[in-house]
């Protein structure tokens, strides 16, 4: 027993200061940069930035390749250190969070199948899922799974629903969704047609009782005309023209149209 | 006689790769262009040989006579990864754009299995220390044999037409597949050479 530990203990030790006398004999002159700011940086190597891991996108910021505000995640607080680590001025981070683009829980939405198999939203798409539409939610959680800030549950009914305090927006669940239903949108936008069928109403109302039948009656009751029907089936918000005034809200005969003003207030109350 | 019968089985009789399957990780991974196959071929020769040497020294002067054969793996991993570490630290100082282009796959040497794999050879042949650091030395110059000529193959791949299924990984096994046969026909050099 004492052997055993001994011999390992010494030869770890051996090896050991070995290894430290090479790593200062060999060592690379790194732009000092580099380490603070990936001591600023949230540490989640989520790749929400296009680099691969908070240190790539230290090294990118300091060889110029990418801004200050780069993550995402971090928001203004780390942009701000950032750029005073590099000694520019920071632009503003517009924080983003993400939002599903469906409401077509099991309570809501025509079920025509049922699927065993791996518990995998990408897997379903190649069946072409279980629910009638076509455009909609799988129900498997890969964007919940694929969150690493436990900003994403999926509800009872099978809906993932994003904690928007917790959203970093980082767009790690829009990249695992294979329907590309969630979207990155401005925090401060919070009225939305969360529906991304295409089909004709008459179909949607088949399907779906939540799913926009493209009645154009948020189109005409937009005082902004921040409304638009887009291929003439599905109605859009276009976020830079919408003020929040939730008229859509009320207009929308199928309840597509949610504001999460509302549901944020009721909650307080 | 001995010698002769190490390098030949290790370069090719033996071959850790087509023989034996062993270290097809990296062989896989880092055989796209000749130049990174290089630079690993050079850091697996490196590793093997010292952790050829390394490790003997320490089954025949500590592990055998305190009959402490139960700590084999996890002593000899430890040779392993140090020299692993000190490739990688003297990669990133000395070639930094073959650092970058090794990527993971340099520290995955450290489970490179036909490192661990010729350390444990050499026990079971009882290999003494000039003997496994030739075995060692002869298994990397085989594996590095593989892999170079793999890496100028795949180089020729982006002259071709691949079908689409077979791009990427399905063709790069295949041809070990079909190298490992060529591979096959040094099974009797030794005995036609020395009979």
């Amino acid at each position: 027993m004492i052997e055993a530990i001994l011999t390992l203990g010494i030869s770890g030790l051996a090896f050991g200061v070995l290894l430290g006398v090479a790593a200062r004999k060999f060592r690379v002159e790194q732009d000092p940069r580099i380490s603070k700011i990936i001591e600023v940086l949230p540490g989640a190597n989520c790749g929400g930035c296009g680099f691969p891991g908070c240190s790539g996108l230290a090294a990118a910021i300091v060889g110029g390749q990418a801004p200050v505000n780069a993550c995402t995640v971090g928001g203004n607080a780390v942009a701000e250190k950032v750029a005073e680590i590099m000694g520019v001025q920071a632009l503003a981070v517009a924080a983003k969070v993400a939002v599903v683009y469906c409401q077509g829980s099991l309570d809501v939405a025509e079920k025509k199948a049922e699927y065993v198999g791996i518990e995998d939203c990408r897997a379903l798409d190649q069946l072409g899922g279980v629910k009638g539409c076509p455009y909609g939610c799988l129900g498997l959680g890969s964007c919940v799974k694929a969150c690493k800030f436990g900003a994403m549950y999926m509800s009872p009914q099978g809906i993932p629903v994003v904690i928007r305090e917790k959203c970093t927006g980082c767009g790690a669940c829009v990249k695992a969704c294979p329907r590309k239903i969630i979207e990155l949108v401005p925090a401060d936008k919070q009225v939305h047609i969360l529906c991304r069928s295409y089909d004709k109403g008459p179909q949607v109302r088949k399907y779906c009782k939540l799913g926009c039948i493209a009645c154009q009656a948020c189109v005409r009751a937009c005082p902004l005309k921040a409304i638009s029907t887009d291929r003439g089936t599905l109605a859009r918000i276009d976020y830079s023209l919408c003020d929040n005034c939730e008229i859509c809200v009320s207009k929308c005969p199928v309840k597509t149209i949610v504001s999460y003003k509302v549901r944020e207030e009721k909650a307080v109350s | 006689m001995e010698i002769i019968a190490i390098i030949l089985g290790g370069v090719l009789i033996n071959n850790f790769v087509f023989m034996q399957y062993l270290g097809l990780c990296p062989f896989v991974g880092v055989s796209r262009q000749l130049e990174t196959a290089l630079g690993m071929s050079g850091a697996v020769i490196f590793v093997m040989t010292m952790a050829s040497a390394v490790t003997s020294v320490l089954e025949i002067y500590v592990l055998a006579p305190l009959g402490l054969g139960y700590l084999r793996t996890i002593a000899y991993i430890l040779v392993i990864a140090s020299f692993v570490q000190l490739v990688e630290i003297f990669m990133k100082k000395a070639a930094p754009g073959l650092y970058k282009a090794l990527g993971i796959y340099l520290p995955l040497i450290t489970t490179n299995c036909a490192v661990l794999g010729v350390t444990m050879l050499n026990v079971r042949h009882s290999y003494g220390i000039f003997l496994s650091t030739l075995n060692g030395l002869a298994g990397a110059l085989g594996w590095s044999l593989a892999i170079i000529i793999f890496a100028g193959i795949r180089e020729r791949w982006r002259l071709m037409d691949i079908p689409k299924t077979l791009e990427g990984f399905p063709l790069a096994l295949v041809s070990t597949g079909l190298m490992s046969l060529a591979f096959l026909g040094f099974q009797n050099l030794f005995k036609a050479v020395f009979r």
